[in-house]
């Protein structure tokens, strides 16, 4: 009673093909050239987008905790260059010894952007004159805070910047 | 057993002496400080209680070292030390280089003879007991150096403790002197980057009046005092035409604008001749000088909504799914611009302050075009979505007429 | 069309395909007012193949590690073509695939279909749904933003909560006692190569069940023997329908991944504090408002814990829900309706409920 045997001996489909008119059948017919050529439609504007997806863009995979800040030899000593670093500036800093130091460029103070100064060789913040030394303290100005440092490795001919694990 | 003995009596004769010790304290009890008449127990008592936690308990001094120091000669009973002695008591050791180097050898040993050229010190010297002496900052009994978060002299604390005078309208009657300073100054940015954002480098009272040589600035230190930390506009100041104007009005430098507690976080709407605007207090609205102003506050105001428009324009083609991390980092710089441009404007010369805000608006204009190239990208993105869609709806369509021309006699045979 | 014809009669000459097909061919489903919400299960079989094949794709590019996931997943939606729509059609498909499938399962509910012989295929889809919640959950914390970590913070801390087992396993489900780079590298796998697995054998055991019983039909459908009578052939009839919804359903998804694509966050930082109001993804929200309405003690024993036991029961009851029904006799069945509704009115007002206070 609860269950109806299931492989019903013959159940009377709906459709019988061999009594369908001629008319019915070219109907037909155009309906499934209809269904196929949506289907192909479909099919094409899902297999377009999933190709371009595949093919591996030029530029290689970024993270933000290492970035390429500069080439060996593109800083001259006692100079810096600005480069970004995941989403803020940062500040590579090439020192007279030949050594290099990192660190963000965002002011702690009202986030403006920190600058080199090769004549005093500080970190200083054009907006209201703060001023940082190369380890990133705040010692002088409005600044209440060090800047965040990062790690610095020289990869072949390469500059890498980290940021600190730690951090 | 015979181990088992020794111990059972070793332990008798212990318990034996404990007992013997307690009945001697209960019966005769020890008083804290011998002679101390005058004195009541329980005051000795929250005395010696609050010292315990005092720097000077912890470097080993005890009550003795002040209060026998301070005994009058003449009276052998007095313990109490009276307060016009009590700066040259603090002082007879912390004028002492050589006696506070064995504590801390970078402690300055200035204290007393800056107190002497402060204010308070003034009149405590011409015998105005009612003047602010070395306790009544730091305490009698609980000292603690400024780095201590419970010290009376703790930045965070500093202003609550200059307030307890100097915010007392009666206790200030005497001395003609405003009592509001503290109220304003808890208005002030400074106040706000202290407490609020716990910048504990922010000024309070001490920074610009000196902590044991007090004394308001004049009217010509004023620009000193704040261009400590505030060296650009301090600057600007200098070359600007407001400082000759200013000298021949006898107006103190900074404070005319920023007022010398209350000093409110700086808005645009300081500048020209508006409702909130500082420059109007000497400028007329149709002058020369304050149609300068009035534009200058246009043009900060204009680049400020054009960096909002910019960035809410980034923003919404970010949340579309756009990358626009590039632009949105080159737009902090206009930012930096107009806080340059702010700056500049204490050099009162236009054309200074035109360049700087030039920078923030070529930059915003470089954001802009970004962020439109990013929303017309998104726009394409959702008329190509229109092609598959329609392909689904072409076979979501064809395939119900299909469905439909099968079984078209079975519906028709059903519904009967 | 020579082509593909005669490479199908070769196919056939050798596998016997046809004969492979017949029960498909043969098959019917029955027709009656309800027949429509057989398409539910459909649905959310084509919406998991979506997430298998976008899932692929993803992992092309995807880096499991607490360094780089986030990264990964920026580099996807804003530096790989059509990255955006793959990772927006992955996050919306399992949403819509879950909705589905508590559709499915409150349909099948309502229609009693669960009934004998049809005890074990209930049993199977239920696996399958909490399959499906796993794939949720795990997933949830794969782009290492703020939202997924806190989420996941304060999903495994309700599991620490059940009493004996309960800190073993929120232990087990870290990797140790906090959130870190194992449980990326747990969920990771749980989400790839683990819970798929189960799923896929699941599917097959739960579709073969469908195919060996039928499609059942409702008790109050089948009293009325006069209008009962009407089968449709599987394939080609039902099985077009089938292909209408899917139109349907990957339309409406298409349409929701462009508009509203999967946003990315900020990057988790397990120092920071956790971000007001935080909350699951929707399916968990009922579960979520419930732990948060209990007070903190229930008659001297833990609120929550109270309430953990309490849903864990709801399930197992649930799940034994047609051998529980059998126990009841006669009157079973009014009596797992009324409940089945308390209990659906139950979820959806809770749901409801977080969604307006948070």
């Amino acid at each position: 009673m609860v269950t109806r045997p299931v492989a019903a001996p013959a159940p009377t489909p709906t459709c019988d093909r061999s009594d369908v008119s001629a008319k019915t059948k070219s109907r037909r017919s155009l309906l499934r050239l209809l269904m196929g050529g949506s289907l192909a439609a479909v099919w094409t504007s899902l297999i377009y987008p999933m190709v371009r997806y595949l093919i591996p863009p030029a530029e290689a995979s970024a993270t933000t905790t290492e970035t390429l800040a500069a080439a060996v030899g593109e800083l001259k000593p006692n100079s810096a260059k600005t480069f970004r670093f995941g989403s803020h500036p940062a500040l590579l800093v090439r020192l007279g010894n030949g050594e290099y130091r990192s660190m963000s460029a965002v002011c702690t103070h009202l986030g403006c952007t920190v600058q080199y100064q090769p004549d005093t060789q500080q970190v200083w913040c054009p907006c209201h004159n703060g001023r940082y030394d190369l380890t990133g303290r705040n010692i002088q100005g409005p600044p209440p805070r060090p800047l965040l440092t990062y790690d610095v490795k020289v990869h072949g001919e390469e500059i890498h910047v980290n940021r600190r694990q730690d951090a | 057993m015979s181990k088992l003995s020794a111990m059972l009596m070793r332990l008798v004769a212990m318990l034996v002496t404990v007992a013997a010790l307690a009945a001697q304290g209960s019966v005769k009890p020890e008083p804290p400080c011998p002679d101390c008449r005058p004195a009541s127990e329980t005051q000795i008592k929250t005395a010696s209680n609050e010292f315990r936690a005092d720097v000077h308990a912890q470097k080993g001094m005890t009550c003795v070292s002040c209060h026998e120091a301070a005994r009058d000669s003449s009276n052998a009973v007095s313990y109490t030390i009276k307060r016009n002695r009590i700066p040259e008591l603090c002082g007879s050791c912390h004028e002492d280089a050589t006696r506070m180097k064995q504590f801390n050898p970078s402690l300055r040993t200035d204290q007393l003879a800056q107190y002497r050229i402060s204010v308070h010190g003034i009149k405590f010297v011409k015998g105005d007991m009612h003047v602010a002496v070395c306790t009544d900052c730091h305490t009698v009994h609980s000292i603690q150096p400024a780095s201590d978060p419970h010290s009376s002299i703790h930045p965070l604390n500093l202003a609550a403790t200059c307030k307890r005078c100097h915010s007392d309208a009666a206790y200030m009657k005497s001395y003609g002197v405003a009592t509001d300073q503290v109220a304003g100054y808890v208005e002030s940015v400074h106040y706000k980057a202290l407490v609020e954002e716990g910048d504990l480098s922010a000024p309070t009272c001490t920074t610009c009046h000196g902590s044991h040589g007090a004394a308001p600035p004049g009217v010509t230190a004023v620009a000193n005092v704040c261009v400590t930390c505030h060296v650009l506009q301090g600057k600007f100041f200098e070359e600007s035409p407001h400082k000759q104007a200013f000298a021949l009005l006898e107006l103190p430098g900074c404070v005319t604008c920023h007022e010398s507690h209350r000093i409110h976080p700086p808005d645009d709407n300081f500048v020209g001749t508006g409702k909130s605007a500082v420059c109007g207090t000497c400028h007329i609205p149709g002058e020369a000088a304050g149609k300068m102003a009035d534009a200058t506050h246009g043009n900060f105001r204009r680049l400020e909504t054009d960096i909002a428009g910019a960035k809410s324009l980034l923003n919404r083609a970010a949340r579309s799914g756009m990358d626009v991390a590039d632009a949105e980092v080159e737009l902090t710089q206009a930012s930096d611009a107009l806080t340059k441009a702010r700056v500049s404007l204490h050099s009162a010369q236009p054309a200074r302050v035109a360049a700087d805000l030039d920078v923030g608006a070529k930059i915003v204009a470089q954001a802009y075009a970004a962020g439109s190239a990013a929303w017309r990208e998104r726009n394409n993105r959702r008329r190509a979505t229109v092609l598959p869609v329609l392909a689904l709806t072409a076979l979501f369509v064809s395939a119900g007429l299909y469905v439909r021309a099968l079984e078209g006699k079975g519906r028709k045979g059903r519904s009967e | 069309m020579a082509g593909p014809a005669v490479l199908w009669e070769w196919i056939d000459e050798r596998v016997n395909v046809r004969e492979l097909l017949t029960p498909l061919m043969e098959k019917t489903v029955p027709r009656h007012r309800f027949s429509h919400w057989y398409l539910l299960g459909g649905v959310t079989l084509f919406l998991f193949g979506v997430q298998v094949c976008t899932g692929l794709l993803l992992l092309l590019y995807y880096r499991p590690s607490t360094t780089e996931a986030y990264e990964s997943l920026r580099y996807i939606t804003n530096r790989v073509e059509f990255g955006w729509l793959v990772r927006s059609l992955h996050s919306w498909s399992a949403n819509l695939m879950i909705f589905m499938a508590f559709a499915h399962m409150f349909s099948v509910a309502f229609l009693r279909a669960y009934r004998k012989p049809r005890e074990l295929t209930w049993i199977s889809g239920m696996v399958l749904l909490f399959l499906c919640l796993g794939f949720g959950f795990s997933g949830y914390l794969l782009p290492w933003n703020t939202l997924s970590f806190f989420a996941t913070k304060v999903g495994t801390e309700v599991a620490g909560r059940v009493p004996i087992v309960g800190h073993p396993t929120m232990v087990f489900l870290r990797g140790g006692e906090d959130i870190g780079s194992a449980t990326l590298a747990r969920f990771f796998s749980l989400h790839v190569v683990i819970l798929p697995a189960l799923t896929v054998g699941m599917v097959l055991l739960h579709l073969l069940l469908v195919q060996k019983f039928g499609m059942s039909v409702p008790p109050s459908v089948e009293k009325h023997r006069s209008r009962f009578g009407n089968e449709v052939r599987f394939f080609p009839n039902y099985f077009l329908r089938d292909v209408m919804a899917w139109s349907v359903a990957f339309a409406a998804l298409l349409i929701l991944a462009t508009l509203y694509p999967a946003e990315l966050g900020k990057k988790a930082d397990p120092f920071a504090s956790a971000p007001a109001g935080i909350k699951p993804e929707w399916y968990f929200l009922a579960q979520f408002q419930t732990l948060r309405l209990l007070p903190a003690t229930i008659l001297h024993l833990d609120g929550e814990v109270i309430g953990i036991l309490g849903f864990g029961l709801a399930g197992a009851a649930w799940l034994g829900l047609p051998l529980l029904e059998a126990r009841l006799g006669k009157n079973g069945g009014r009596w797992t309706r009324v409940a089945m509704l308390a209990g659906l009115v139950y979820l959806a007002s809770m749901t409801l409920y977080a969604y307006l206070t948070t």
